[in-house]
């Protein structure tokens, strides 16, 4: 079984966000990059099925070279290969046609992403992929099983849960409580040093989006505090001041 | 031209955040001086959709369990009949699946997380979420075609003329290949989080799964939703599906009330955008407070029983 991975690179998740260039540009000035911690998920899992059942996790993320150390860690927590297409994409579809292209004369049995980029949060590639592929897809996954050549995934639905079983090949995006994500250990850190990262210009389409602007959330007037011991106050004021129950 | 609307339907009755996508294709139809239509992938044609600005509901016929690439085709057979140049699908679970196919098969663009009506519409100018609640972009999308996957919450349900006057239509929908949902399973009479108006969070200061019983009848007494931080269900206290915050879900109900939650970053990205935030902590010094509106410096097992006291005496 051959599994693709797909990876972003986004700030860690404690990054305060601002931007610059009158809030046209994000911020990239002390901020820690981290492989999308869905996308971890998406590997870790990847990993697990190909120790099972045989073949190799190759792992394509779409960027520049400034993300190849978390390129690196995706291959210290085990993928066999890696690929890095060379563009900053504008978008998810610009990142999904990089990927569509590279991965459709393939075969892989498996399209894995994670289910949003925690920066752009589209949550698009998982559908995209499948679509231009002309392959299933299957979002938000929180168990994956390969059972006789056939897929077995749980994903979330509005207010529950469903069980599918579909056939291979087929795209799929992680969500938490798929797997524990793998810590790389130090022989695996050695190993990724050797391991190939081959690097491919792009082919794909462009010139979907443009992004204006950014702005961040209206700062909070102050807080009314209400005394605990008159707690039912906040009651009376979430009815009467705010008129919201 | 012309704007279609995906309706999304559950026991025979449209979804709220449909109603919602409904709304938000008529006053984007509006500001285009265009017509507003629907597509409904359901057995039965739905109710409900009137005085929702919505001309024409296309109907399919259609007792398949719900599957992306079928109900993607389903759309594209309803935009390409009624000439449709955007298409407005609301961000739930099932929407987030079937947009991007829809895009990829309409050559359009794709917006997802969008939370507000363009502020331009020539070209098309869409205000969007990114890093999950701590910022929002503006986006000029380039196509001719663009697909709008709208925030639940996002706008306010409002009556508009419209006759939403049925249309079946049967067109050949494409299927995933040996799919099928083999099992199914809804929490009966629980509120979804991403829909709920009204939610109560709370963390790790109930200090144990047992002590959820009030935070479970005070969002019944309010018609709430539960919700929960990261470290709850990191834990196991409370399942997956509850966790708010930057690797949880993304909410804006109109009241979130969080008790014996600290308020870290990551948690904060995903609430900020609820209406009115409450906050009961024994710490004064919490950070929540800072995004708070209400605030209650106190013990949550001295509090939350007086809150759940003074909800019942609402009339």
């Amino acid at each position: 079984m051959n599994i693709l991975v797909c990876i972003s690179v986004v700030p860690d998740t404690t990054t305060k966000i601002t931007f610059t260039d009158n809030n046209s540009q994000f911020n990239r000035e002390g901020v820690q990059f981290i492989i999308n911690p869905y996308d971890e998920l998406a590997l870790t899992r990847a990993l697990e099925i190909t120790e099972k059942s045989g073949g190799e996790v190759t792992v394509i993320h779409v960027g520049g070279v400034e993300n190849e150390p978390s390129i690196r860690k995706a291959l210290a927590i085990g993928a066999h290969k890696a690929i890095r297409i060379n563009k900053n994409p504008n978008d998810a579809q610009e990142a999904a046609s990089e990927i569509a292209n590279y991965a459709k004369d393939k075969g892989y049995d498996m399209i894995l992403t994670g289910r949003e980029s925690i920066d752009y949060n589209s949550g698009q590639v998982c559908g995209l992929l499948g679509a231009m592929l002309s392959l299933p897809s299957i979002n938000v996954v929180m168990g994956l099983d390969v059972v006789d050549g056939q897929a077995v995934l749980t994903r979330d639905i509005d207010g529950g849960r469903e069980t599918i079983s579909c056939g291979l090949p087929l795209v799929a995006s992680a969500q938490k409580d798929l797997v524990e994500p793998r810590i790389p250990n130090m022989r695996g850190i050695m190993a990724a040093r050797t391991k190939p990262l081959e690097v491919l210009e792009p082919t794909g389409e462009s010139n979907f989006s443009a992004h204006q602007s950014y702005d961040l959330p209206e700062p909070k007037s102050a807080v009314k505090m209400i005394s605990p011991d008159n707690a039912g106050e906040l009651i009376r004021l979430l009815r009467e001041e705010a008129k919201i129950i | 031209m012309s704007v279609l609307v995906y309706i999304e339907i559950n026991k025979g009755e449209v979804k709220k955040a449909s109603l919602e996508a409904a709304v938000y294709g008529a006053k984007l139809a509006q500001q285009l001086g265009v017509n507003c239509n629907a597509i409904a992938i359901a057995e039965q044609a739905p109710s409900g959709l009137e005085n929702c600005g919505i001309s024409k509901v296309y109907h399919i016929q259609d007792t398949n369990a719900f599957d992306p690439m079928r109900h993607a085709s389903a759309v594209e057979a309803a935009a390409t009949t009624s000439g449709a140049s955007t298409i407005i699908i609301s961000n739930s679970y099932a929407g987030k699946s079937i947009a991007p196919r829809v895009a990829v098969r309409m050559q359009a663009g794709i917006s997802s997380g969008v939370v507000a009506l363009p502020v331009s519409v020539n070209p098309i100018v869409v205000k969007k979420g990114v890093f999950s609640g701590k910022a929002f972009a503006h986006v000029e999308l380039t196509k001719s075609i663009n697909v709008l996957a709208l925030t639940p919450n996002s706008i306010e349900i409002e009556s508009i003329p419209g006759e939403a006057a049925v249309e079946s239509i049967s067109p050949e929908l494409s299927a995933s290949p040996s799919y099928a949902i083999t099992d199914t399973q809804v929490q009966s009479g629980s509120i979804p989080l991403t829909e709920a108006e009204l939610v109560v969070s709370a963390g790790r200061g109930m200090k144990g799964p047992e002590n959820w019983g009030m935070i479970e009848e005070l969002a019944t007494v309010l018609k709430a939703a539960t919700a929960c931080s990261k470290p709850v269900s990191d834990m196991e206290w409370r399942p997956h599906s509850e966790h708010v915050g930057q690797t949880g879900i993304t909410i804006k109900p109109n009241l979130y009330i969080a008790i014996g939650i600290s308020g870290a970053i990551q948690h904060l990205a995903g609430v900020s955008s609820s209406k009115v935030i409450a906050v009961i902590n024994k710490d004064p010094e919490a950070p929540f407070f800072k995004a708070a509106d209400y605030g209650i410096v106190g013990d949550a097992f001295e509090v939350v029983p007086k809150l759940i006291e003074a909800a019942k005496n609402l009339s």
